[in-house]
């Protein structure tokens, strides 16, 4: 198994997967500036997916292209986190799940920019600046609407309810990881759950909501094992590839 | 041979598709300019990740020095440096005032969650009583504000760090 490849893919499938299920919103948001701050969202993820599976391609070097992994897998190949196949529900639910993860890749990011490897530091560097604004984004909402209404507490405490089982998988770590880390590829990211966790807690403090502890955790999107979900969005994301190949427009 | 300077120059004839008054110079998208002999390398680094007018600026740098008698030209993108608001040039923060799009000011870092919110004077009266309507505007790079005293509703070009 080629590691930087697998690596690189999980990255970039996040963002790809992400960045799909973002855009369902397009025209379908609560209030226009929230369907443009989605869809803005949405963009800096399919542009960072861009720059990933661009480089994955590359490492591979197998004379692929970003367009022919990103549109020309199957399910089982896709290596992105369960969470962020998970159908967006509400706007409340949209926005835990997306801060959920912001809090993962800015943490994430941060570590990255003293990878080893100068093309993943470069994307770290440059994704880090526009996740910051997301994660600004979805913490605002998640401390709105967690203290906000009865209504709207309560939709977003059921989110993270429904969500939280997928939590454990952000920091799954295999051969993958351990090798690259031997390599210098990695640096230590030991500390990322233990600040993921801190910055969580404290945002869901101030939005008074209650973390219920899971007795199972889904954590084998890594290695392509997916939620019924995927299968879904892959239909509408590789649809033109698939029944005209090579389409471009 | 053709001089960077002369390229430079140049490239001070590219615009932005999505904030027409701003060249790709005045942006501070283009990273260096190389020339080998009839050669021409021109390196530009992405505003953000997704921003759909890369694409569009790339193909417009290559015509504009296609018409200027250049034909060997190589446009690439490197990531790194990652771009900040802070190339944008003075002149080009005044164009941008002038446009009608209120340019970056010094912003808090975005970690700081509900963050005194930052004065951003009103690019139509001038007026510093304005609100942000939502972080995230008409584009990847904007932010979308009202002024409260002449009600004008406006773009605000974001700080990116
Ligand atoms: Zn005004």
């Amino acid at each position: 198994m080629n590691h930087l490849f697998e690596y690189v893919l999980r990255l970039g499938d996040d963002s790809l997967i992400l960045g799909h299920r973002l855009s369902e919103w397009c025209g379908h948001g609560p209030v226009l500036e929230e369907d443009i701050a989605m869809t803005n969202i949405a963009l800096d993820l399919v542009g960072q997916a861009n720059s990933l599976l661009e480089y994955a391609a590359n490492v591979e070097g197998k004379g692929k292209t970003a367009d022919d992994l990103a549109f020309l897998r199957i399910d089982k190949e896709y290596r992105n986190l369960i969470l962020v196949e998970q159908p967006n529900v509400d706007f409340g639910h949209t926005m835990m799940r997306q801060f959920l993860f912001d809090a993962y890749r800015k943490i994430l990011f941060e570590k990255l920019l003293e990878s080893g490897d100068e093309q993943i530091a470069a994307i770290a560097a440059k994704s880090l600046k526009e996740t910051k604004y997301h994660l600004k984004h979805s913490s605002e909402w998640v401390i709105r609407l967690g203290d906000g209404t009865e209504e709207s507490h309560r939709r977003i405490q059921n989110a993270l309810d429904t969500l939280w089982r997928y939590t454990e998988e952000l920091f799954y770590s295999d051969e993958v990881d351990e090798s690259l880390r031997a390599s210098g590829v990695l640096p230590d990211l030991s500390s990322l759950k233990q600040e993921w966790t801190n910055y969580v807690h404290a945002v869901l403090n101030e939005a008074t909501l209650e973390i219920k502890e899971e007795t199972w955790y889904f954590q084998n999107g890594r290695q392509g094992y997916h939620s019924e979900h995927l299968g879904y969005i892959l239909a509408e994301l590789q649809f033109m590839q698939r029944a005209y190949p090579g389409m471009e427009w | 041979m053709v001089e960077a300077k002369k390229i430079w120059q140049y490239l001070e004839e590219v615009y932005d598709p999505e904030v027409p008054v701003l060249t790709v110079v005045d942006l501070g998208i283009v990273q260096s300019v190389d020339i080998d002999g009839e050669r021409v390398e021109v390196k530009i680094t992405p505003s953000y990740s997704g921003c759909p007018a890369m694409k569009r600026m790339e193909e417009d740098i290559i015509e504009k020095l296609n018409e200027k008698g250049i034909n060997d030209v190589h446009v690439e993108l490197v990531l790194s440096p990652a771009w900040t608001t802070d190339w944008i040039s003075e002149k080009g923060k005044e164009k941008l005032k002038a446009y009608g799009i209120a340019p970056p000011q010094d912003e808090p870092d975005k970690s700081v969650l509900f963050a005194e919110p930052i004065v951003v004077p009103c690019p139509k009266c001038g007026s510093k009583d304005t609100k942000l309507i939502s972080q995230f505007g008409s584009t990847a790079c904007k932010a979308h504000y009202q002024c409260n005293e002449c009600l004008e509703p406006f773009d605000y070009f974001k700080c990116l760090k």
